[in-house]
């Protein structure tokens, strides 16, 4: 029944808390290939939710999570951009998917992406996401949809000092993430 | 006028409103806004100006920090 994902690609911009657990959940049932970007280096307060290990802190994001991708599914093609991803530069690297899951960490950074993609890359899907931090209330969390556009979150529960983004409510979303790349990739 | 707001219904009073009216009658005090109106993206220094009439589709989407 999977075998249709063989021939699809997600792009993965930000390779944090969503990304790199979105990108693993992808990998497992078998995604044909992902792009995955990011900038930043793994450090030790990362790992209270992304998907690294202790012996790569330090590392590229996107490498440490091509190394690990390989380690669940060396079958994944990935494709990595150790680069800040702009307004600019989004629409040549994420070309070539057939989803682009918003996977940053600021609102500023979510909307830019949601705002590029929609102007100037209109036919893909995006699956975004917004309000995880904290801990506990399950069933705030949910999916709202516009057309090609997916948010998942619950779009009020923003970090803080007090408010830290945790494994457990980020995972989840990360995972909404990949339930809905899934159920779009199969329809498309 | 009847507009879409969020995929739901929605009646106002005034025959055609602001984006920066829409905001404050809907009491939408986020800074951090993607907002859609019939599929255009309607940036921050285009809400005074953008206006909304009888049946448009307008999508505001609330972005938080975290991830």
């Amino acid at each position: 029944m999977l075998e249709k994902l063989k021939n699809k690609t997600v792009g993965i911009a930000g390779c944090g808390g969503l990304g790199s657990n979105c990108a693993i959940a992808l990998a497992r049932i078998g995604i044909g290939k992902l792009i995955i970007a990011d900038f930043d280096n793994i450090v030790s307060s990362n790992l209270n939710r992304q998907y690294y290990f202790t012996d790569q802190i330090g590392l590229p994001k996107v490498d440490a999570l091509k190394t690990n991708i390989s380690k669940i599914n060396d079958n994944v093609i990935v494709e990595t951009h150790y680069i800040k991803l702009t307004a600019r530069n989004i629409p040549g690297i994420f070309s070539n998917c057939d989803i682009i899951v918003e996977a940053f960490d600021l609102a500023e950074m979510k909307q830019m992406l949601i705002e590029t993609v929609l102007t100037v890359m209109p036919d893909k899907y995006i699956i975004s996401g917004s309000g995880m931090a904290g801990w506990g209330n399950n069933n705030s969390i949910k999916t709202i949809n516009f057309d090609k556009l997916y948010v998942c979150g619950d779009f009020e529960s923003e970090i803080s000092d007090v408010l830290l983004p945790l494994a457990p409510r980020v995972g989840i979303v990360a995972n909404m993430q990949a339930n809905q790349a899934l159920e779009i990739l199969m329809k498309i | 006028m009847n507009i879409i707001l969020n995929n739901n219904s929605e009646s106002f009073e005034k025959s055609e409103m602001s984006i920066a009216e829409i905001l404050k009658a809907k009491n939408f005090i986020f800074k951090m806004l993607v907002i859609k109106v019939n599929d255009r993206i309607i940036k921050k220094q285009e809400y005074d100006t953008t206006i909304v009439i009888e049946g448009d589709n307008v999508v505001i989407l609330h972005l938080v920090s975290g991830g």
